[in-house]
């Protein structure tokens, strides 16, 4: 996975020192029916969207929407059949935080996320680089599972799934 | 075919973690299994259910991810993300760590005892598989390091009876090795699969391995030795495998694990899609080109992924599986009527 040493590059140059920054978009209207505890709420695209748009840029105090990384509408659930797929773009074609921002979305998913959930997240086609080798880490679970189990990039992950104050 | 798979037992082996792998020992009587929970444990079965004989804790910092038994029964071996190999040694029922293998960079991925139990293989992240010679002392020392894939060793086996030792890896390759002059040499690299090869199987005979992959395909591969009847074109004295097989359109996500029935051999999946299934070779189809048939599939056989699927070496039809959920399950596979 992400090697121990290539944690965020905190203090290092910028790789992307300007990036474009996008308006959040609004809190999510709620309606009368999920007001009725009678009424069973199905998970929805927006509320996923409302999971992984707070997570912090390793590299920016940025959000992963105000950058764009993660918008709704690349978003895909089917609760019926407890399936998330969520794509996402890279501020860059080379951005070298790719893996720990993919790795922190899939982190929030597991941990939100009722185990029934098949999670896939992957890069946005065309807009990366190592596009296929960043998804195929990102599919492997034994080798996420051990780079959680390594506590330098859990801490990296868990900063980058902290509220910011 | 809903009949063919019936539940005989569900276990919580691993409760809040995962289960990774089972491992059967050779009388079929005790079973290993390991997880996420940096644990091993030991079941054997009372009356009509499977209790925990042993917890083996102490021996690993991080993640159990494979148990291998010795050929003998009296050894059990286990690979852990801490990048150790732990040998254990059975008295009555009681487990003692009377070694402890190093040497991978990091996370050992799988670990298996050759036939005649006097050499061991691991292999790693690291790209690399290790070749140990056990000696009566429970000394071990590394004989070859062999650098074949580019990519994470996923999983090695032994051929069941001759040392030939095969692995697989996040390369997408299977990759054969065989003893020359002292040192162990790669003689076949099987290619095919389109991404990570999760696990392999050898048939009873040792001459069609099965390989299942991130591909969500399972092949089946065929030794061809040199001056083979079917014209396969071998180079100099070693054989050459091909694939004959493909089991494709059945998994729906990755296929973790592959299990090779040695008494009746059927053959079972343990697969992402939560799915147990279980394939026969049609008795009519053509040995070089079998086609195989669905015989047995468990939609939800567990609440998660399933990891690893397990026959038991002597009662026939006696399946293991365990998964994400932490749990293992028994059961008893039936062929269909008519088959």
């Amino acid at each position: 996975m992400v090697g121990a040493g290539s944690g965020a590059g905190l203090g290092g140059l910028l790789e992307n020192a300007n990036p474009l920054i996008y308006q959040r978009s609004g809190e999510r209207p709620v309606t009368a029916g999920e007001e009725d505890d009678q009424v069973p709420d199905s998970i929805d695209d927006r509320e996923i969207f409302d999971l992984i748009r707070s997570i912090n840029d390793p590299e920016h105090p940025l959000t992963l929407e105000e950058l764009n990384v993660v918008e709704q509408v690349r978003v895909k659930v089917n609760d019926r059949e407890s399936t998330v797929a969520v794509e996402f773009t890279p501020t860059i074609p080379h951005c070298s935080m790719a893996t720990l921002i993919g790795l922190s979305i899939k982190v929030k998913l597991i941990r939100s996320l009722p185990e029934r959930f098949k999670m896939d997240v992957h890069i946005t086609p065309g807009t990366h680089a190592s596009e296929h080798a960043v998804n195929k880490q990102l599919a492997d679970k034994e080798r996420v599972a051990a780079a959680l189990e390594n506590s330098h990039l859990l801490e990296v992950v868990n900063q980058c799934l902290s509220a910011r104050s | 075919m809903k009949d063919s798979l019936i539940l005989l037992a569900r276990v919580p082996a691993h409760p809040d973690s995962r289960c990774w792998f089972l491992a059967w020992n050779p009388t079929g009587t005790l079973l290993a299994s390991c997880g996420g929970d940096r644990s091993i444990r030991i079941w054997g079965k009372e009356g009509d259910g499977w209790v925990c004989k042993s917890v083996l804790a102490e021996g690993h910092q991080r993640t159990v991810r494979k148990v291998a038994w010795s050929p003998c029964g009296n050894y059990l071996a286990s690979a852990s993300f801490d990048a150790t190999t732990c040998i254990w040694k059975k008295n009555q029922d009681d487990f003692e760590c009377v070694t402890t293998l190093e040497g991978h960079e990091n996370e050992v991925k799988s670990v298996a005892w050759a036939p005649s139990g006097s050499l061991l293989a691991t292999c790693s992240r690291d790209k690399s598989v290790w070749v140990w010679e056990v000696d009566e002392e429970d000394e071990y020392e590394c004989v070859s390091v062999l650098n074949s894939h580019t990519q994470d060793v996923k999983h090695v086996i032994w051929h069941p009876s001759q040392e030939l030792l095969a692995s697989a890896s996040y390369d997408d390759t299977v990759k054969l090795y065989r003893e020359e002059e002292d040192d162990w040499v790669c003689y076949a690299t099987l290619e095919g699969h389109e991404s990570t090869v999760w696990s392999l199987s050898f048939d009873p005979s040792g001459q069609r391995l099965a390989s299942c992959s991130d591909d969500r395909t399972v092949r089946i591969w065929r030794q061809y030795l040199p001056g083979n009847e079917q014209g396969v074109v071998c180079n100099g004295s070693d054989p050459t495998w091909k694939c004959i097989c493909t089991l494709s359109g059945f998994h729906s996500r990755t296929v973790y694990d592959v299990s090779w029935c040695h008494l009746t051999g059927a053959l079972a999946t343990a697969c992402g899609d939560d799915a147990i299934r279980v394939f026969e070779e049609d008795p009519s189809s053509d040995p070089q080109q079998p086609s195989f048939s669905l015989t047995a599939h468990l939609p939800q056989a567990h609440s998660q992924d399933v990891n690893c699927v397990a026959w038991n070496p002597k009662e026939p039809g006696l399946l293991a599986s365990c998964s994400d959920d932490g749990e293992m399950a028994f059961w008893k596979y039936q062929r269909p009527e008519g088959l």
